[in-house]
């Protein structure tokens, strides 16, 4: 039996007269990494608001398994610099959680180091090593990131996905998160989305780097992409696109 | 002789009325103020103080007590406000700048309907804690008390939502809740506080004292602590202003936390 961790039917928001997603549709099984890519303003952020409920749906609607622990990380914070805040506090205010969670996940995260420093001091990658932990600490069965790498340097991206890619191999947390780097999404993704308000095309990263749809969002990056991890992955996930080009 | 220590009892216990009544305002205003502060709301303070004298025109029009035409009028606007904000399709500076100077004038305009001298505008506008009697202090002290019991109740989520609306949400959160107690604590407040220093400084008792703990506070938690201690020190402070060169008490009140603002923040730079 496949472990359904969340499912989105139709999935419809609209803001006045403009359809911010449109009748989007997809699954996401228990331990597989699922990125979602699309232009800017193809309603990725949008798509994860809806996800973690802090979206009303125009129609359609989202299903989660019973129990489903989520962890979120949100693409920033809204730190005013009025406001003081070490990361000690930053995380207990996550909830309770037992001591030994706390320091395996820092300990995962490599923010132990970090606990004393106030928010607000924090560089963009330390940043996004405590939004990590903060998520983690409740042991969740599917982390949703939004564009985690954004606003690091190309070296603080590639640090970025190989402490993912530590923490999983230690549990098998599914991984749904938004990306804008090609490379990387073709290298790590066990499944790729590409949204642009509908979901133009989803599959296997080797199936969809071929995609006519992907090509026709992403040109010639697209073909860079390609070019540098086509021997990366050999996955046999279903590869399922659906052509609707017409209305945009 | 008996005659003059009756009168130095009489100064004296007005004193202690007004001084009593200023901290209560000064330990409310703290967690509430911190909370505007990091939120970016200082308009949306603007905006349901202004339109607390509408409520004491109308809870005088109806022969209501005037405290809860003042919490009704700014609860609503307050409520309205932050719906509108959310969905507002120009600037939200803007359209609080709309409702929070539209509300004063409405009420400036009302007051003036009332027929006869039944209000003291220039006491709604700028105070007059120094006129408070034994039953005001006991029901400031009782609104206070609501809103620090309220905020204490949900301070965890008000941070988290202050963070990250999203996050907030996604670890099971309710933003409306939020929101609600966000708005009433606020039109609370805007009842309580309105008698210490005025309508028009309301958002000052908010903000000055928030705003100078900053730079000293090492968390949010201090900064509240420091905002009440400033809060308090600033009404001892005015007071005294007031008494010794005859100053108004609430612009007093005032005048004095924003020199305690100078100073922190001049002299702990960051």
């Amino acid at each position: 039996m496949t472990d359904i961790l969340l499912s989105a039917h139709d999935v419809t928001v609209q803001q006045g007269r403009r359809k911010l997603l449109d009748s989007v549709s997809f699954e996401l099984m228990a331990g597989e990494i699922v990125t979602l890519i699309g232009p800017n303003g193809a309603g990725k952020t949008t798509l994860i608001k809806a996800m973690i409920g802090a979206l009303p749906l125009s129609a359609g609607r989202i299903e989660k398994r019973i129990g489903l622990r989520l962890g979120y990380t949100p693409q920033k914070l809204q730190l005013e610099q009025m406001m003081p805040m070490p990361v000690s506090r930053f995380l207990a205010l996550a909830g309770k959680v037992p001591q030994a969670r706390r320091d395996a996940v820092l300990d995962q995260t490599h923010a132990a180091t970090l606990v004393q420093a106030q928010l607000r001091d924090l560089s963009g990658g330390e940043m996004q090593r405590v939004l990590l932990a903060r998520a983690l600490l409740r042991d969740p069965h599917l982390l949703i990131l939004d564009e985690p790498t954004q606003g690091l340097d190309q070296p603080g991206e590639a640090r970025f996905y190989e402490l993912l890619a530590e923490i999983r191999a230690q549990s098998d947390v599914a991984v749904f998160m938004v990306s804008h780097d090609l490379h990387v999404v073709m290298a790590q993704a066990d499944r790729v989305i590409c949204l642009n308000q509908h979901i133009c095309c989803s599959g296997a990263p080797a199936a969809i780097s071929v995609d006519p749809a992907y090509k026709a969002l992403f040109g010639d990056r697209a073909a860079l992409a390609v070019y540098q991890h086509h021997h990366d992955h050999s996955h046999d996930h279903g590869h399922d696109h659906g052509h609707d080009h017409g209305s945009h | 002789m008996a005659m003059i220590t009756e009168a130095i009892e009489m100064i004296d216990e007005f004193i202690i009325r007004a001084a009593l009544a200023g901290f209560a305002v000064a330990l409310a205003a703290a967690p509430l103020g911190c909370l505007i502060v990091w939120r970016r709301m200082a308009y949306f303070g603007d905006a349901t103080g202004h339109a607390a004298l509408l409520g004491v025109v109308l809870g005088v029009a109806l022969g209501l007590a005037p405290m809860l035409g003042v919490v009704v009028v700014a609860a609503a606007m307050a409520l309205v406000v932050s719906l509108v904000s959310n969905r507002a399709s120009f600037g939200v500076d803007t359209m609080l700048g709309v409702f929070a100077h539209s509300a004063l004038a409405l009420g400036l305009v009302a007051a003036a309907l009332i027929p006869g001298a039944r209000l003291n505008l220039l006491g709604v506008l700028q105070g007059d804690i120094l006129l408070v009697n034994w039953v005001d202090v006991a029901m400031v002290w009782l609104g206070s008390l609501a809103i620090i019991a309220v905020i204490s109740m949900f301070w965890r989520a008000l941070i988290n939502a202050t963070l990250s609306p999203e996050l907030m949400v996604a670890e099971g959160g309710s933003l409306l809740k939020d929101r609600l107690v966000l708005t009433l604590s606020l039109a609370v407040f805007v009842a309580v506080a309105m008698q210490l220093v005025g309508v028009l400084l309301i958002t000052a008792m908010l903000i000055l004292p928030a705003a100078a703990a900053a730079p000293i506070a090492r968390s949010p938690e201090k900064m509240v602590a420091f905002a009440a201690g400033i809060g308090g020190l600033s009404v001892l402070g005015g007071l005294g202003l007031s008494l010794g060169f005859d100053t108004p008490a609430g612009p007093s009140i005032i005048v004095v936390a924003a020199v305690m603002f100078a100073a922190i923040t001049l002299t702990r730079p960051r």
